[in-house]
């Protein structure tokens, strides 16, 4: 499918805008601003943005420890959500969720989430409440190679299966599930093939193309809103962090994550494609990119200067007894 | 006013609230059976029938029947939830917890919380309690504790029809997840129900019978049980006070402490576990709150701390009976005397 201009650009912007987002995470992270822990997703930009293109804001998706890239992707504002991650008052979850836990549903984004393989029934609900009221829309879970082997993730499967639910599951095999390789981890070494034993269309592509990402996630969509049940993409993607920021990454292969960025950067990628074909040239895309630094410049600083909590928060929102 | 059994009465609720409201919805296994099957469709109607004939009113759309799936069901229902839907999922045995646990503790009933304020879960998992089958040590618990221990759930434990129908109402009014728990023995069981839909509010504990000498906390089966003991103490002139929290989460602690700091002495008891239970719970708040109060050591009757046996011999054991409440009673009321 053919992508127009303002499409074309839009992608390139979220994709960079997580690029940066985390890259500024990553950089604070560092220094000591951000609390707690931090996935990075940079390196898998495509599989959220090649999904979430095809979503509207009342589709919903529930994503994993590595969330910022489908918060932001599926619209989530990067200013809120680095607040969140500062733990300010302003943040998106009233700094109350952190980047492990980031949430916005009106932007239809059930949550990252802390366990491994806790979104996938959650997004079966989603699809249900969907085609239970006629709506529509559908909803979307990614997991990693992690998550796929999660038996949540095989009940979910099924259960999308047996209620023929307009539910989508993406899976980002990043090839590492914390340190382990997925090679060793995922016994048949075919995460998309498993997908299909539970009957579902599955497709595999690569996360270095934005554009097979995104078709094949249009087929995925198209067939859940059309009422013919889930489907399955497995992207095969990369990392460029560790796990988590701080991780020594002692698994890693010699020069690995540099051969990473050179061969696998999806962001490159699709500079190289659409400069080929024509579509953009070389001097919009810096544009786009000038414009996202600004604007994540502008979150940090917004967070770092916003308020902490008031500590009434501690109580608030939750039934408390004793 | 008309009689009706705890499973006519959970029936009677449900039905009502579905008509009200069109995102109720009924999940789990075997809500109504018979689900791509030769035979009758509705076939079970919940294991022991309590959402029979939902299927037939309200069709697939809304009874809806999945595999035997636990994460999935919960997982769903919490989805759905948040989404816009009110479902109320079945776990048949509370003891499947040990299955799909995350879903509840870790997503459910974190969601308001975690996400600042920004999202309703209302979500009911109705599940059944309780010994005294012979369905031993995996079909049997009384699992109450847990949920009540976990913040942002709630917990409803009703011990008679009219409470039953008034508790499944609010609980799927309520926006928060809310574990509903029947115990299994107690479906028959009859008591005079409004055939009109009603609320009872949740942190509202009902005071079954009054007396000035002892009081006596119970939940579920053994609110019968500490009303047979009383009956008996009550010829030997013991009066006690019988109190039924009605829900473990939000618990009623001013009608504990009132009839406590009245009476000087307590009873609770419990057909859980004694461990990180509600009679261990009640029993810490008695002492710090009502301290001076107290005339005689807090008592607590409940199961021991093993599995539940299969050995119906065995499991008469385990339960906590009318004897062994009363015993407990007299052993507090004579103390200090």
């Amino acid at each position: 499918m053919q992508l127009s201009r303002e499409e074309l650009i839009r992608a390139y912007r979220d994709m960079a805008t997580i690029r940066r987002f985390e890259e500024r995470v990553q950089e604070e992270f560092s220094k000591g601003g951000i609390p707690g822990f931090v996935h990075l997703y940079a390196g898998e930009e495509a599989a959220a943005v090649g999904v979430c293109m095809h979503l509207g804001p009342q589709d919903y998706i529930a994503s994993t420890h590595r969330g910022h890239g489908h918060s932001i992707a599926k619209g989530c504002d990067p200013t809120l959500m680095m607040q969140e991650l500062f733990a300010k008052k302003t943040g998106l979850c009233d700094g109350k969720g952190g980047s492990m836990h980031i949430a916005d549903l009106d932007r239809g984004m059930l949550g990252a989430n802390g366990i491994v393989g806790g979104g996938p029934p959650l997004v079966i609900g989603a699809a249900l409440t969907a085609k239970t009221l006629g709506r529509n829309t559908v909803a979307a879970s990614f997991t990693g190679d992690g998550g796929s082997n999660q038996g949540t993730t095989f009940e979910a499967m099924n259960m999308a299966v047996v209620l023929k639910l307009p539910a989508i599951f993406v899976f980002e095999n990043n090839q590492y599930g914390e340190g382990t390789a997925f090679e060793y981890a995922v016994g048949s070494r075919d995460i998309a093939g498993r997908a299909a034993g539970f009957g579902l269309p599955a497709a595999k592509v690569s996360g270095d193309d934005f554009f097979a990402v995104h078709e094949a996630a249009r087929e995925a969509v198209e067939r859940a809103r059309a009422g013919e049940g889930p489907s399955a993409i497995e992207v095969d993607t990369c990392r460029f962090y560790g796990h988590h920021s701080g991780d020594a990454q002692l698994y890693r292969g010699k020069d690995e994550v540099r051969r990473l960025r050179e061969d696998r950067d999806c962001l490159q990628h699709f500079r190289r494609r659409v400069g080929e074909a024509g579509l953009l040239d070389g001097s919009e895309l810096d544009r786009v990119e000038g414009e996202v630094v600004a604007l994540i410049d502008h979150a940090v600083e917004v967070a770092r200067a916003a308020p902490l909590p008031d500590t009434e928060a501690l109580l608030r929102d939750v039934y408390v007894s004793y | 006013m008309p009689l009706k059994s705890i499973r006519q009465a959970l029936n009677e609720a449900l039905a009502q609230e579905m008509r009200r409201d069109p995102r109720v919805v009924v999940i789990g296994e075997d809500v109504a059976g018979g689900a791509g099957s030769q035979g009758q469709r509705d076939a079970y109607g919940g294991v022991l029938g309590v959402t029979k004939g939902l299927f037939g009113e309200f069709g697939e759309s809304r009874v809806i029947d999945t595999p035997i799936t636990e994460s999935a069901i919960m997982g769903a229902a919490a989805g759905a939830a948040v989404t816009g839907l009110r479902p109320v999922a079945e776990l048949m045995f509370c003891d499947f917890l040990g299955v799909c646990f995350d879903q509840i503790l870790n997503q459910a009933a974190k969601f308001r919380y975690m996400f600042g304020g920004k999202a309703k879960t209302p979500l009911v998992i109705r599940t059944m309690i309780g010994a005294g089958r012979s369905a031993a040590a995996q079909h049997s618990q009384s699992l109450y504790h847990i949920f009540t221990s976990v913040p942002g759930l709630k917990c409803v434990v009703p011990s008679n029809a009219y409470d039953a129908k008034g508790l499944l109402i609010e609980a799927i009014r309520d926006d928060d997840p809310v574990i509903f728990c029947e115990h299994k023995l107690m479906y028959d069981l009859r008591a005079e129900v409004p055939d009109e839909p009603y609320t009872i509010p949740f942190g509202e504990a009902n005071i079954v019978r009054d007396g000035d000498d002892v009081t006596v906390i119970a939940l579920a089966r053994m609110v019968r049980y500490a009303d047979e003991a009383i009956d008996a103490l009550a010829k030997e002139g013991i009066e006690c006070e019988l109190i039924d929290p009605r829900t473990t989460s939000p618990l009623d602690e001013d009608t504990i402490l009132e009839s406590v700091e009245r009476t000087g002495r307590l009873v609770v008891v419990d057909e859980a576990t004694p461990r990180c239970s509600m009679a261990a719970d009640i029993a810490a708040l008695v002492a710090d709150k009502a301290f001076a109060s107290l005339k005689a050591p807090v008592k607590r009757v409940t199961a021991p701390h093993t599995p539940v046996p299969f050995a119906p011999s065995l499991e008469k054991l385990y339960i906590p009976s009318p004897e062994r409440i009363a015993d407990a009673v007299r052993e507090v009321h004579r103390y200090g005397r």
